[in-house]
């Protein structure tokens, strides 16, 4: 068992009892609603006659369906319009605070909780939505739950759970150019396997993961789940602290902040701290990262070959086989030369400033290919705003992408924005299962934001580093 | 207030004919694609588990399990690793208990996805690659074949056969005793639920920014 870890501290600060079956029940800091999976729960709880026990500590955002091209109400997708006023309805009577469109604060549920700075160190924060993990990486414990247990968060604001074990994954060596957060935590799915973090909490650690800024510490812990872990996290420290200085929450109460600092400090894991498992990985030794199958852990550098499915454990065979006939993709080729129809730049994992930045310097003054279209969908109306602001937005249009509102669009399906047919997508997503983009047969390669620009740009999986950045004024 | 607690059976015992899904890495957009999810109850999903896999473009129906003829009564489902990964939507295990699962064997599954199944008192009940390989075949050969889940036990037994499974502690402890509606139980808690409450040293601050907005 893990001992001194920030994990076991979170844990133990929000234990409320432990619960006849064994598992813990613990107090939930923040609890993060959408439309797409609070609805039911709210039918859950009127049925029983039940309120709403904390709406002080819950915040409500639409991201899974809106709309990104026209937002006018009603939506043109009824169902999508039925959603958003099932909601509307659900915060309005139990009196949570909503970051809807009209605010200016709307956007995806992951980006938008740091932003605003309700996202802390030290906090339990769910929501119904396995990405929740993205929260860790201020330090928080955070993991994404089902409908039943909405239903108990509103009822209760606690949460049965089990305790976990601690992996701590220590990452070093620093990133060669071209190489980013997104393509460290595809080299650890790739190693440890979709599965190999289920009963596990990761760790992250070492200078690698400390040198980055705060979206790229999301864009990791954002991708633990595709690892198997429910929750994923980074110690907090002084870039965390100063994030969080910047956010309207601290800006509005500058005395919490010195006064939280210490609890902060407090829950950091202690150097002698004990984990059930330590893996190293050197990060020196990366080449961006992209998918050639249908699952995240199915990744290779950009140079390397596309395995063998026989070369593979044994559990990975199968998979492998149907992912590349679904990919249409030989083993021994690379990825490079792959052609791409469209290219999403968008998603919790990869639409934060920062992200759109990097992929602008690459795309400034070229031209994306004439066969495929592509288009960029800030994570919220606040990246969105700041984008627009510096002159993003242009440089995009300039270069033929389309520019959308904020929302998860395509990086599930869920609104108009999908794939169609067996349409080939370079995506800075999280998630390349086979049906993930909206068609069944569409076809989806994970990549780092600045790749994904670069494919938008040659019409096929490029090596970024080939491509000269333009700096921009 | 109605005390939910009442009504909630155990579930230490399912019964019934197998229908074994293969592969690993089933993940919950094959269980439920997305745009089935633009619902606001889960009513009638039953009809769109593993919709893809079902059917084609055209709506005609593809090779799987669930659309066999032998199977439409098949209430305990064999599958393989690490099944259930991907997102936390209890649409899928809603959508998998409307079309008529009540229990899943399985090598591995996603943590979120056995959570969520405990919600709704399916068990996710696990034996190694060769038990469950040697039991989906014996499915095959046996639609109509009894399989009995017992969660007390944690044994499997069809045909001549009785094997081990396991069973998470706390499920099968939530399973059998009947608490695996955990609303009313922890409501139940409300003076220890203050008590941790008010040990937490960021509280005071979220209630006063949510007054400081009002
Ligand atoms: S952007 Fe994608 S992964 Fe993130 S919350 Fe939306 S649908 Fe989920």
């Amino acid at each position: 068992m893990s001992k001194g870890t920030l994990y076991d501290k979170v844990w133990d600060q929000h234990k409320v009892t432990t619960l006849p079956n064994g598992q813990d029940q613990l107090f939930v800091g923040l609890h993060l609603i959408h439309e797409v999976t609070s609805p039911q729960a709210f039918g859950m709880l009127k049925e029983r006659g039940l309120e709403v026990a904390r709406p002080d500590l819950t915040h409500a955002t639409v991201d899974h369906i809106v709309p990104t091209a026209n937002q006018d109400r009603p939506y043109s997708d009824d169902a999508a319009e039925t959603m958003m006023a099932e909601l509307e309805e659900n915060v309005r009577d139990a009196g949570i605070q909503f970051s809807d469109p009209t605010t200016g604060d709307q956007g995806i549920v992951h980006v938008i909780g740091p932003e605003q700075g309700i996202t802390q160190p030290g906090k339990t924060i769910v929501c119904g939505d396995s990405h929740t993990s993205t929260h860790g990486a201020f330090g928080a414990l955070a993991f994404g739950i089902g409908t039943s247990q909405i239903r108990d968060v509103l009822a209760t604001q606690t949460i049965a759970m089990e305790k976990q074990k601690v992996r701590k994954i220590e990452v070093t060596g620093e990133l060669d150019e071209g190489v980013e957060a997104k393509d460290i935590i595809l080299e650890i799915i790739r190693r440890l396997g979709t599965e190999g973090g289920v009963g596990y909490v990761y760790e992250y650690a070492g200078e690698t993961i400390e040198n980055l800024d705060m979206e790229g510490r999301m864009s990791i812990c954002n991708m633990s789940i595709e690892g198997g872990a429910r929750a994923g996290y980074v110690n907090p420290d002084e870039t965390t602290y100063e994030w969080l200085e910047q956010t309207d929450y601290f800006q509005e109460n500058p005395e919490k902040f010195e006064e939280l600092k210490p609890y902060w400090e407090s829950i950091r894991s202690d150097e002698d701290a004990e984990y059930d498992d330590v893996v190293e990985i050197d990060a020196s030794e990366l080449d961006p990262v992209v998918t050639w199958g249908t699952t995240p852990g199915q990744g290779i550098g950009i140079d390397d070959p596309i395995p063998e499915p026989e070369d593979l454990a044994d559990d990975k065979v199968d998979t492998a086989r149907r992912a590349q006939k679904h990919m249409r993709v030989e083993p021994g080729d690379t990825m490079e030369g792959y052609d791409i129809d469209v290219a999403f730049l968008g998603s919790c994992t990869n639409a934060r400033l920062p992200d759109l930045r990097r992929a602008a310097r690459i795309v400034k003054g070229r031209q994306v290919d004439d066969d495929v279209r592509a288009f960029v969908v800030p994570g919220s109306q606040r990246v969105q705003r700041a984008a627009e602001e510096e002159g993003l937005k242009d440089i995009f249009e300039e270069a033929g992408f389309e520019w959308r509102n904020a929302g998860c669009s395509m990086c599930l399906g869920m609104n108009e924005d999908q794939l169609e047919g067996d349409e080939a997508c370079a995506s800075s997503s999280n998630r390349n299962f086979v049906g993930r983009q909206g068609s069944k047969d569409g076809r989806t390669v994970l990549m780092n934001p600045r790749m994904v620009a670069a494919a938008a740009i040659t019409g096929e999986v490029s090596d970024v580093r080939d491509l000269k950045e333009v700096t921009l004024a | 207030m109605s005390d939910a607690t009442e009504d909630i059976p155990e579930v230490d015992y399912v019964e019934g004919s197998g229908i074994p899904i293969r592969g690993n890495d089933i993940d919950t957009d094959q269980i439920i694609p997305a745009r089935f999810m633009k619902v606001v109850t889960f009513d009638g999903l039953g009809e769109f588990a593993f919709f893809d896999l079902r059917f084609d473009d055209e709506d005609n129906e593809k090779d799987h399990p669930f659309n066999e003829e032998q199977f439409q009564d098949s209430n305990v489902m064999v599958v393989n690793n690490n099944f259930g990964c991907g997102s936390s939507r209890e649409h899928a295990p809603q959508a998998l208990m409307r079309w008529g699962i009540d229990a899943i064997i399985g090598e591995g599954f996603a943590e979120i996805f056995a959570g969520n199944c405990l919600a709704l008192g399916i068990p996710t009940v696990t034996a190694d690659h060769e038990t469950i390989n040697a039991l989906q075949q014996w499915v095959d050969d046996n639609p109509d074949g009894e399989i009995e889940v017992d969660v007390r036990a944690e044994t499997v037994t069809y045909g001549d056969n009785e094997i081990n499974v396991s069973v998470d502690c706390a499920q099968r402890e939530a399973l059998v005793e009947g608490n695996w509606d955990t609303t009313a139980l922890m409501k139940a808690n409300k003076n220890a639920i203050e008590e941790t409450a008010s040990q937490l040293p960021y509280l005071d601050q979220t209630r006063s920014d949510i007054e400081a907005d009002d």
